[in-house]
């Protein structure tokens, strides 16, 4: 096999993925950590075009415990309309939320649920 | 002979009917995976290939986003190459369990987030491979990827 997917150049332009900061992060201390607002948080899954279809409906029940036909018309939110929220709440339960979307290759984000 | 190649048994363990040329190639791309993720240190940069393998949480909280990666990455980092293990223990049975077939379906969903980034896979893209094309084989095997990751994620929601 000649190819590798490691040393395999790359083709730039990322489609308007947000790219994870590549500064080191120096922990600052939060003034808000401790005073959090009610606002709750809302979590966002992204369209975007590798996951199939079948595997996100999957992730969605897996993770949220939803039906297949709810899983199926928040799966099709999310790829017609480019987004769609998955799930809101605290901030605690909302990076919860978002770090399984993650372990399972979602693209999710969380946001004030202000906007 | 026409029957589905990867079925759930009524004993909860999932048969995979998988060709040796086929188990091969996921042998071929597992430490490129591993090389990658290791590649991600626990805060700093992620190799361009692995960012949706990594991706933000925040997207206009940039303190709440830095504490996220600082306390999350190396959680992700583990729980990727746990799966990858566990991918690689039983890439040559014919039976396995639930969660072996969780940890084949998590990892074989990172090799196409991190070969669709390289070749900036787009819904429009038509399959159409011309052989000269540099990117003809990685993209081959992306589409294999798919068609894989579809049996098994059917499999697992049967």
């Amino acid at each position: 096999m000649g190819w590798d997917v490691v040393s395999a150049p790359g083709r730039g332009d990322n489609g308007g993925v947000p790219i994870p900061s590549t500064s080191t992060p120096v922990h600052e201390p939060t003034t808000d950590e401790t005073v959090e607002t009610d606002t709750p948080w809302v979590v966002i899954v992204w369209n975007d075009p590798i996951n199939l279809m079948s595997y996100v409906v999957m992730v969605l029940q897996k993770l949220f415990g939803h039906s297949r036909e709810k899983a199926t018309k928040l799966m099709l939110d999310v790829h017609e309309k480019g987004r769609a929220v998955v799930s809101a709440g605290s901030r605690e339960k909302a990076e919860l939320d978002v770090f399984r979307l993650h372990e399972h290759g979602l693209w999710a984000t969380m946001q004030k649920d202000d906007q | 002979m026409f029957g589905r190649r990867v079925r759930r048994h009524r004993s909860g363990r999932y048969s995979l009917r998988i060709d040796d040329q086929e188990r091969l190639l996921l042998e071929h791309l597992i430490p490129q995976l591993r090389e990658l993720l290791m590649a991600t240190g626990p805060s700093g940069a992620v190799p361009d290939a692995a960012r949706r393998l990594f991706p933000v949480a925040y997207v206009d909280e940039e303190n709440l986003e830095a504490e996220y990666q600082s306390l999350m990455r190396d959680d992700l980092l583990r729980h990727r190459l746990e799966q990858l293990e566990l991918l690689e223990e039983t890439l040559s049975r014919d039976q396995v369990t639930e969660e072996q077939l969780d940890a084949w379906i998590g990892s074989v969903n990172d090799l196409r987030l991190v070969l669709g980034t390289r070749l900036d896979v787009s819904e429009e893209d038509p399959p159409v491979l011309d052989p000269t094309d540099p990117n003809s084989a990685p993209y081959a095997v992306y589409l294999y990827l798919g068609d894989l990751l579809g049996e098994l994620v059917a499999a697992r929601m049967d």
